[in-house]
């Protein structure tokens, strides 16, 4: 495709964002690699700042408390994010067809979307809180179970990976059935006259032309419960003991509540590496497929 | 006699599947709205009622716990301070991101493809890795006399930009990659503008892209939390951070922290009522493209 010449206007179209972006964005990051590299907490004994090379990090590779917390982010994004794929993936499909009073049910569904992450975590706290919160009380009076996510690790995570899906499904849903319906027919239509059968024209046809859909939602779903924060924090407060406690909360513990500055951004730093190269393997891999598409 | 047959049979299994999504689907809107319902069932109790037992019907309302808050001077201008951030934050992302993927999509820029992804990295990082930063630069370096950019609404304005824009570069990328750039070639051939060409031709083209933009970049705004926790005070609050605050004291009143949860998701859901039609077909990212 041709693109219209005379580049300073694009730049000049361009710069506004990329201005704003390097004030909030590259500016903190080039301060967060600076401080990453000292040891500075206000509140400490030693008050100033000290630089201390790359000892962070050396701490940090075996730090228990970051590994296991980088740990349970992981499990809980390859939970959520295979979860949400599937359910999403089958909900988008029964939403192709028409039924009467399908716009209800579709807008109805998405509306946790919506709903503020904090106000999230503090409806299900509402469900599941010892006493009047109806999951385990019912748990308790119909079944005799004992539902306890304040003591019981299983519960918590039961809690927090259903509450996740109740959450972001509806988007995996939207952005797949948005994909679904801007498929070109022909493929298809051509696949069925050449008598493919329909599980056939999915398997070969169908998934492979929503691939690159398929790995944009991923992508975003991957980034964003990396950084999972709110939910938990209303919900679980990390708890019991640290079994929730997800990189997003830890860092944010160490940053705000223990002010250990310079530890807290080497350890965002390695956050934010591991986050980018996860992406930037999807992302490259979303471009190979559309030029090979083309 | 035998394709009459046939034919009921080919009905009654299509009867079968369609009933199957009936009942997949009312029980999803009873999996969905639960959770929404008993947020707002909670908020109709009172601070004794609260300790009931759990009814799943409402059968007084306590608007005392609704009261409270809307009488709150306080919360009232925590829900101005989100009114005014989120607003102001959406417009700003929406046009700079407009025209920075105009740019994207209309020019050869040297580079592009590295500044694109470059621009989705600043979505990536975790918030807490921002915060501190940030709250170096808005109390040390952004500051003029006196003034200075932490715990006011310009502040999170800007920030709120951190994961806004590149959202809506990215989302509007991939609308007006559908948009013919021959459209813009003819027009321009025609004598027509620059400036007529974008609100002549690709702005009522991009117009429903547009508003889903907007909205949901609002409603993304209207629902932080983290930043605005620790990057304002006492001025710029907004509403979320309000919620918090009900958990960390002692002795919560859980009835006034549902109103709160509600009446903050109430407007959101309202934006969500207009746009879910076009909600649909908006959001492929660019990514199928015929």
């Amino acid at each position: 495709m041709k693109k219209i010449s005379s580049n300073r206007i694009g730049w000049a179209f361009l710069s506004p964002s990329l201005a704003i972006l390097g004030f909030v964005g590259v500016l903190p990051f080039l301060f967060v690699i600076f401080i990453g590299f000292h040891s500075w907490n206000p509140f400490s004994a030693e008050k100033g700042r000290q630089f201390v090379g790359f000892e962070n990090y050396q701490l940090l590779v075996f730090d228990p408390l970051f590994l296991s917390a980088m740990g349970r982010s992981i499990l809980f994004t390859v939970l959520v994010v295979g979860l949400e794929l599937v359910i999403g993936f089958l909900l988008a499909q029964s939403l192709v067809a028409d039924f009467k009073g399908k716009a209800i049910f579709r807008t109805l569904y998405i509306l946790p979307l919506v709903v503020a992450p904090i106000a999230v975590g503090a409806t299900w706290r509402l469900l599941t809180i010892q006493g009047f919160g109806p999951i385990p009380y019912f748990l308790k009076e119909w079944f005799g179970y004992d539902f306890n996510i304040s003591q019981n690790t299983f519960h918590a995570w039961t809690t927090i990976v259903v509450m996740d899906i109740w959450h972001w499904t509806p988007f995996v849903t939207l952005t797949l059935l948005s994909g679904i319906l801007a498929l070109p027919k022909d493929p298809i239509e051509a696949a069925q006259v050449d008598g493919a059968s329909k599980w056939q024209v999915y398997r070969h046809v169908t998934i492979p032309m929503l691939m690159p859909i398929i790995f944009i939602t991923v992508f975003i779903r991957i980034m964003d419960s990396l950084k999972t924060v709110e939910e938990v924090y209303m919900l679980t407060n990390g708890g019991p003991s640290s079994d929730t406690t997800f990189i997003g909360l830890h860092i944010y513990r160490s940053v705000i509540q223990r002010t250990d500055w310079g530890y807290g951004s080497s350890m965002s730093l390695l956050v934010l590496y591991f986050t980018i190269v996860v992406c930037w393997i999807l992302f490259n891999s979303i471009s190979s497929r559309t030029q090979k598409a083309k | 006699m035998a394709t009459k047959q046939r034919g009921n049979k080919m009905s009654a299994r299509k009867k079968v599947g369609l009933a199957g999504t009936y009942l997949l689907w009312s029980a999803m809107t009873v999996f969905t709205l639960g959770p929404i319902y008993w947020m707002f069932s909670v908020s109709s109790r009172s601070p004794v009622e609260v300790f009931d037992k759990p009814s799943l019907f409402i059968d007084s309302f306590y608007w005392q716990n609704y009261l409270e808050v809307f009488e709150d001077r306080v919360v009232r201008g925590y829900l101005i301070n989100s009114l005014v951030v989120s607003t102001t934050n959406a417009v700003v992302v929406t046009v700079l991101g407009f025209m920075a993927a105009y740019a994207f999509t209309r020019f050869k820029l040297p580079g592009a493809d590295s500044i694109f992804f470059w621009t989705i990295t600043n979505r990536m990082g975790p918030p807490a890795a921002f915060i501190l930063p940030l709250f170096l630069i808005m109390t040390q370096v952004a500051v003029a006399g006196d003034w200075m950019l932490f715990d006011t609404r310009i502040g999170l304005i800007l920030i709120y930009c951190l994961f806004n824009l590149p959202f809506a570069i990215w989302l509007l990328k991939g609308i007006l990659d559908g948009i013919p750039i021959e459209l813009d070639e003819a027009a321009l051939l025609d004598r027509a503008s620059r400036f007529q060409v974008i609100t002549k031709i690709i702005v009522p083209l991009s117009a429903p892209g547009l508003a889903i933009t907007f909205i949901l970049t609002w409603i993304f705004a209207w629902n932080e939390y983290l930043f605005a926790a620790t990057l304002s005070a006492a001025n710029a609050r907004t509403i979320t951070t309000r919620l918090a605050e009900y958990v960390t004291t002692t002795g919560t009143n859980y009835g006034e922290l549902a109103a709160v949860a509600f009446i903050a998701t109430l407007p959101a859901i309202i934006f969500l009522v207009f746009i879910q039609r076009y909600i649909v077909t908006g959001l492929t990212f660019g990514a199928v493209k015929d």
